[in-house]
């Protein structure tokens, strides 16, 4: 895939199609670009939508799909959260979780601050970074014809699925889901039917 | 040191069970070997090997939202590695219980791990986790079962320092 073409592939369209069927599945969200994504998509009680914490998305996608196993979880994050946290592929590849998809909304930059080219613009290759860290499921999309099979993979191949869309680098309004962690985290238990004091 | 006072692992152990620990996260450590290895025999136990110690605290934050109990097992260097993730568990007031085997005090050999080892408690308290230590063997699972309360009652990040005179012996025997 190179990295010189123009990217076709907008956001929040994707981010907005993909949750369009999401039945019962727990989103998570990586710090920035991707929780305004998933917050214009639609705020819900199964949304883990991360204000801090970069590079810990995906490894809360996997401890959430460790625990509800028979639920799909999606993780939704950009390169950048993504390269913080690389040796968590590893981690999750070695506990192969079925229900795990994690999706890069990769635009080549550190979006939220000013555009900043990440190492994806250069040599880096996050698809070829998961194969490597053991993942089989990868799938990968520059165009429309390329992102139908992605979505659908995200949304239900069996997993651990490792998705990678270049989209383009684009100013777009903030869309800000709620903030307080603690009552993001109790709205998750008490949809997930797993906190006791509900 | 008898037996029966050299057995701590086994008795975090037992102590993991009846607490319904099920996500054991590590980045090994010597002083974790036998608890490691007796949760990898457990069934029960999901037990996920870290490359780097801040994957455990995202980690027992998606187990907890996803209804899972968990502990993360480090030594006292990858406290440095998860001060961020921690700000994280603070902000969310996710239950967070750390056993951390202590390097950089009593009998080090290694002067590279003093720094840290002196730096472990007074990062941890800078972000708001609470801290205990265990000095001696006897105190070990009394202090896992009090973190475990503070932990998951309080919502919160909760340390125990497992002294390095208390697993130090074994460690450096060799």
């Amino acid at each position: 895939m190179s990295n010189k073409k123009e990217k076709v592939l907008r956001r929040r369209a994707l981010v907005t199609r993909l949750l369009a069927e999401r039945d019962e599945m727990v989103v998570v969200s990586g710090l920035g670009s991707a929780t305004w994504d998933v917050a214009e998509a639609g705020d819900e009680p199964l949304n883990f939508p991360l204000w801090a914490g970069m590079g810990c998305a995906a490894m809360i996608g996997l401890g959430l799909a460790l625990a509800q196993p028979t639920r799909r979880v999606v993780v939704i994050t950009g390169d950048g959260e993504m390269l913080m946290g690389l040796g968590g592929l590893a981690t999750i590849a070695d506990q192969a979780p079925e229900n795990l998809a994690v999706l890069v909304l990769d635009n080549e930059s550190f979006g939220e601050t000013g555009g900043q080219p990440t190492p994806t613009a250069g040599l880096a290759d996050l698809a070829g970074i998961a194969r490597g860290a053991g993942f089989s499921a990868v799938f990968e999309a520059a165009d429309e014809a390329a992102l139908t099979p992605l979505i659908t993979a995200v949304r239900s191949a069996p997993g651990p699925v490792f998705a990678v869309a270049k989209v383009a680098l684009e100013t777009l309004p903030l869309v800000m889901p709620p903030k307080d962690g603690a009552f993001l985290k109790d709205r998750l238990r008490r949809a997930l039917g797993v906190d006791a004091s509900a | 040191m008898t037996r029966q006072e050299n057995d701590w692992p086994d008795r975090i152990y037992d102590l993991l069970g009846r607490l319904q620990l099920r996500q054991v996260a590590h980045v090994p450590d010597a002083g974790h070997k036998r608890l490691i290895e007796l949760c990898v025999a457990d069934s029960e136990k999901k037990v996920v090997t870290l490359t780097s110690e801040e994957e455990g605290v995202g980690l027992l934050t998606g187990a907890w939202l996803g209804g899972e109990k968990g502990v993360l097992l480090m030594q006292s260097s990858g406290i440095g590695n998860c001060i961020n993730a921690l700000a994280m568990v603070e902000s969310c007031r996710v239950p967070l219980l750390m056993l951390v085997a202590m390097r950089g005090e009593w009998g080090e050999f290694n002067p590279w791990q003093m720094p840290m080892g002196l730096a472990v408690e007074p990062v941890l308290k800078a972000i708001h986790a609470v801290v205990l230590r265990a000095e001696a063997a006897a105190d070990v699972v009394p202090t896992v079962e009090a973190a475990a309360g503070l932990a998951f009652n309080g919502q919160r990040a909760v340390a125990v320092l497992l002294s390095q005179r208390l697993i130090g012996s074994k460690r450096f025997a060799k």
